[in-house]
């Protein structure tokens, strides 16, 4: 797929980036249909899913992965990936609750202590993969066992009781500014910065340039290996916040915290347009995609299926996401090719 | 090619063969052994070998499907979840009184279903197999949590556990260990000296040039993600027998082990090269290190800190090892290195 | 292809040398064990091989204080082994760690009642005594299993504080557990729910839902937050388990719904005085933990030098338990450490656990 790719990518780069915006417009607008119509349909089951009460629960937690999917997208978008992000989140998290717990900080410095751990832990991934050229794959399963052996290490079997954290720090997760939870507002800005620097930088659109296809980029003199460390760090950066943001949510942490979330991430990107070959995709889709999971997770509780269907729903989610990625591309390829045959 | 190049001499074949991935590892595994040798006096005790292997058993049968799966290009990350969906199936069908020998047909059968399903969607479908995988990991576990539910499911036949955590009489030796040997020699066999084992290298290699060699790639990929399913549902029937329970998240975490294994064992992640014979060497140096960090007292945690950064070095020192030995053949002026010997990671990700 | 052969010939060469040298030294493990069991009798002193269900619960690591101060005690030590998480298949390896390490006994919380049975009762057969405390092997696995609590007491327990914190003993009340195949809380939850359907007294509770936790906190607080969307109704939520009812504690309490939905189920003091004291969870209950961890050591120490054999209708007396009277060993070897204890606010502050 390679080896196309280049060629079509040189004789027309602009009805490409065109075409793809479109897709992505698509996979935005149809992610908030979907959760519409899904919407409409589990409220007549369930009449409690459309309660302010539910559905800023859902943005809360959805928040937290909507923060890593968007660091997440920018590592895929330059045809990379990140395995590592549960165990960045669950170690900023067990050290800002620690820190806080020997009142090391107080709460802002701790904040910044954690994405700071965050950005340093991001700053290795982008090291092993820019420097030692490491296939990502390989580098962040090693790191994802690496990070999350030395959160188990540093925490034993301690444990971060709520009562250990300063009063009052967990509440930013239930009160709001202007009728909006915090944490949704956290997402939005990261959303926000994040797509204004991707879009309207030139080095932001060097990510879009390195992934959709590293040979002609390193011929048109793209630093492709510095833009591959950025991403990988800025992912590391608001894993940290995301690790916060659990911290603030959930305030129990142990080493065991944040598990799973891999999974969830990379789901939220898939499902949200960024398609795992690089070059395309949008952080805002992200965001969507982490919303369009949280959704579904609430509307099953709702419906009454039991917490044993969730896994499968993903897993179905994922491969539909990726068929109908797929599906789209291989139909505007054909289009292309028939248009240029004219 | 033989033809118009100069043959070989005999001193760079024996340094081509010393500084082959396979001789590093079995060096590694003797120092291992001493190692830990001297760390515990009960480890060379044939009780301890037992356990040694036991424990890796259903990663290391997992690991040899998965080589083939690798060297061709792709990958599954799906092999946990399939152990885990196998081993819920057998769960509830005993359970339902259904024969142990019915079950077992039945979980071989979805382990092949689910393999036709990640092999369709990849080779047919023309989807990644990372996200393709990615999904049926999820999609099989959770069909095992649907299935199995929050029940664990027990006293299955003595026949049947003894498989998992029995001996053959007499020795030490546990009966996956004999399983794992038996395949490892088969799917050695097919991948070095059949037609079939050719043609995965080709595939992964170079896909294009395969397909137009008349390698039929997509029946190929299909075939050994089947395979890949219905190995990694044996797995997980000899993970139920060994713990004598079926459980829906039976095998968690297993993929990251299995795929460790499978490159340290020299396989390179792109696809196109690699061994069997490297494989096994893989599996017993990690099951070796792990065993010697456990009775030293090693905590679980630093072993998976090895684990990670074990799999990271693989992968750099043999980049490095190239590239040390092109800036010394370029200082000695010898022959450039032959085509098939490109080193891994060389096509650039980025 | 040649050096391929080579790679392949060291490679199966290798593994027959494992394989050989595994077959050939032969009798290591007999002998000493039978040394290490004799030893024991003698001297006081032993090596305990701890193995919760995961070390990074508390409940573990308050019952390790109890375990460390009757080893203090004897001059024994403790070895504490254990996964990060509650998982059958991640605890297995350390038993039989353990028996290589030759300990003098171990003392596990299984995860799995069966998973586990085939590595303990290889390390019975090699002289190493097992005492299972909280969540029991499979009975012929364990030497004694030291039994927190009467089962069907905790059952109706449950069932009891439910009903006194509905209002009329009416309502909805779901459960909110910990690992879905946790041993000794399916039982608990399994009594309780014979209780509220055969005694007529809780025919006005409805138990609409089971939800598991795994005994991760968040887990647990996503689950008890399902739990409070999905039926506005709820009246009680009844966790019994000490990471379950904190997680449902903090949820309630965070969402303001401390009047009309209540916690109980079974928690630490020290976890429960802020949710006692605002309403949330006005009665719940537990055990001494501390004492559980301090009986399973005594027992093991009992066991090692000979006192007990694990026999239905044996005695034994330990100094400061169960009011100096002696236990009596009960069916399928189990010692049972004493009824619930229910805290509400007239007694949770008086204690620091």
């Amino acid at each position: 797929m390679t080896d196309a790719s280049v060629a079509t990518t040189l004789e027309a780069p602009r009805d490409r980036g065109a075409w793809l915006g479109v897709i992505a417009r698509q996979r935005e607008l149809s992610l908030v249909a979907i959760m519409v119509v899904l919407g409409a349909l589990v409220s007549i089951a369930a009449p409690q899913f459309l309660t302010v009460d539910n559905i800023s629960q859902v943005a809360v937690l959805a928040s937290i992965v909507a923060v890593a999917a968007v660091g997440e997208a920018l590592v895929v978008i330059t045809r990379n990936v990140d395995l590592s992000v549960e165990a960045m989140m669950g170690l900023v998290a067990y050290c800002v609750a620690v820190s806080l717990e020997n009142h090391m900080f107080g709460a802002p410095g701790a904040i910044l202590f954690g994405i700071g751990i965050g950005l340093v832990l991001g700053m290795i991934n982008g090291f092993i993969v820019a420097v030692l050229r490491v296939p990502a794959i390989v580098a962040t399963l090693g790191t994802l066992s690496i990070f999350r052996g030395v959160d188990y290490l540093i925490a034993g079997s301690h444990q971060v009781p709520k009562a250990g954290l300063p009063p009052g720090f967990t509440d930013a997760a239930h009160q709001d500014i202007f009728g909006i939870p915090i944490f949704v507002l956290i997402a939005v800005i990261v959303v926000v910065i994040g797509s204004v620097l991707l879009r309207w930088t030139r080095f932001g659109r060097q990510f879009y340039a390195v992934g959709s296809n590293p040979e002609a980029a390193a011929i048109l003199g793209i630093p492709s290996r510095l833009v591959v460390f950025v991403a990988f760090a800025a992912c590391g950066l608001l894993a940290g916040i995301a690790g916060v943001m659990y911290v603030v949510e959930f305030g129990t942490i142990n080493g065991t915290s944040a598990g799973g979330y891999t999974l969830q991430v990379v789901a939220a990107v898939v499902v949200g347009g960024v398609g795992i070959f690089g070059g395309t995709g949008t952080l805002v889709g992200a965001a969507l995609g982490a919303l369009f999971l949280g959704f579904i997770a609430n509307a099953l509780i709702l419906v009454g299926l039991s917490q044993f269907w969730l896994q499968a729903i993903y897993g179905l989610v994922i491969l539909v996401a990726v068929s109908a990625d797929a599906f789209i591309l291989r139909r505007l390829q054909r289009i292309a090719s028939l248009n240029r045959s004219r | 090619m033989s033809a118009t190049v100069a043959p070989v001499t005999e001193r760079r074949s024996w340094t081509r063969l010393l500084a082959r991935w396979e001789t590093l590892l079995f060096v590694a595994l003797l120092l291992l052994i001493v190692a830990g040798n001297a760390l515990s006096p009960f480890f060379l005790t044939t009780a301890n070998f037992g356990n040694l292997l036991a424990a890796l058993m259903e990663v290391a049968i997992m690991a040899l499907p998965m080589t083939l799966i690798i060297i061709a290009g792709e990958i599954d990350l799906s092999v946990e979840s399939m152990a885990g969906l196998s081993s819920a199936i057998l769960g509830f069908l005993w359970a339902a009184g259904v024969p142990m020998e019915v079950a077992l047909a039945v979980v071989l059968v979805v382990g092949v279903l689910g393999g036709l399903l990640n092999g369709l969607l990849v080779a047919r479908g023309g989807l990644p197999s990372l996200v393709v995988t990615l999904g049926t990991l999820a999609l099989f576990r959770g069909l095992a949590l649907i299935i199995l539910g929050p029940r664990g499911v027990s006293d299955f036949p003595a026949g049947f556990t003894e498989i998992g955590f029995g001996h053959v009489p007499g020795t030490d030796i546990p009966w996956p260990f004999v399983i794992f040997l038996a395949l490892a020699l088969t799917l050695g066999v097919v991948l070095h000296r059949t037609w079939v084992g050719r043609q995965v290298y080709a595939i992964g290699k170079n896909k294009g040039a395969a397909r137009f060699s008349g390698v039929r790639v997509a029946r190929v990929k299909i075939g050994l993600f089947v395979l890949t399913g219905l190995i990694a549902a044996i797995a997980g029937a000899i993970l139920t027998a060994r713990l004598s329970t079926s459980r829906a998240d039976a095998g968690q975490g297993m993929t990251l082990t299995v795929v460790t294994i499978v490159l340290l064992g020299g396989v390179n992640i792109f696809g196109g090269s690699g061994t069997i014979p490297g494989v096994v060497l893989a599996v017993l140096v990690v099951a070796v290190m792990q065993n010697a960090l456990r009775l030293a007292g090693v905590s679980v945690d630093v072993q998976s800190i090895a684990l990670g950064l074990l799999l990271i070095v693989s992968v750099v020192i043999p980049t490095f090892a190239h590239q040390a030995k092109s800036a010394v053949d370029r200082v000695f002026g010898g022959r450039p290195p032959p085509a098939d010997s490109v080193p891994r990671g060389e096509r650039a990700l980025s | 292809m040649k050096i391929k052969n080579l790679a392949r010939g060291i490679a199966l060469t290798s593994m027959a040398a494992v394989v050989f040298a595994a077959c050939s030294s032969s009798g290591g493990s007999a002998a000493p064990s039978a040394a290490a069991a004799s030893g024991g009798t003698t001297g006081k002193a032993m090596k305990i091989g701890y193995l919760p269900k995961d070390i990074v619960n508390q409940y573990f690591a308050a019952a390790k204080t109890g375990i460390d101060k009757g080893a203090a005690e004897s001059g024994s030590t403790v070895i504490q082994v254990g996964p990060n998480e509650p998982k059958a298949d991640l605890q297995v390896p350390f038993i039989k760690d353990l028996t290589t390490q030759k300990v003098d006994s171990i003392i596990i919380s299984a995860d799995d009642k069966d998973a586990v049975a085939p590595d303990l009762k290889a390390a019975m057969a090699a002289g190493t005594k097992v005492v299972g405390f909280d969540s029991s092997p499979a009975v012929g696995a364990y030497n004694v299993f030291v039994n927190q609590v009467d089962f069907s007491g905790v059952g109706v327990n449950l069932a009891d504080w439910a009903c006194e914190l509905a209002p009329n003993c009416t309502g909805d009340i779901a459960i909110l557990s910990a690992a879905a195949t946790a041993t000794n809380q399916n039982a608990w939850i399994d009594l309780m729910k014979k209780t509220l359907s055969t005694d007529a007294k809780y025919k006005g509770l409805k138990l609409v839902d089971t939800v598991y936790g795994d005994d991760k906190p968040d887990v647990s607080t996503t689950q008890a937050q399902g739990l409070l969307t999905k039926y506005p109704n709820l009246k009680v939520i009844v966790a019994p388990t000490t990471v379950g009812i904190l997680a449902a504690a903090q949820v309630v309490s965070a969402a303001k719904k401390s009047d009309s939905v209540k916690v109980t189920g079974l928690g630490f003091p020290n976890d429960m005085k802020p949710f006692v004291a605002d309403g949330t969870s006005p009665v719940f209950g537990l055990w001494s933990v501390p004492d559980l961890g301090y009986l399973a050591e005594q027992v093991a120490a009992k066991l090692v030098s000979g006192e007990i054999t694990g026999k239905e209708g044996e005695t034994f007396s330990v100094k400061g338990l169960n009011g100096d009277k002696p236990y009596t060993i009960g069916k399928d070897s189990t010692v049972v450490l004493g009824p619930a204890f229910r805290f509400d606010k007239t007694n949770v502050n008086d204690f620091n656990f």
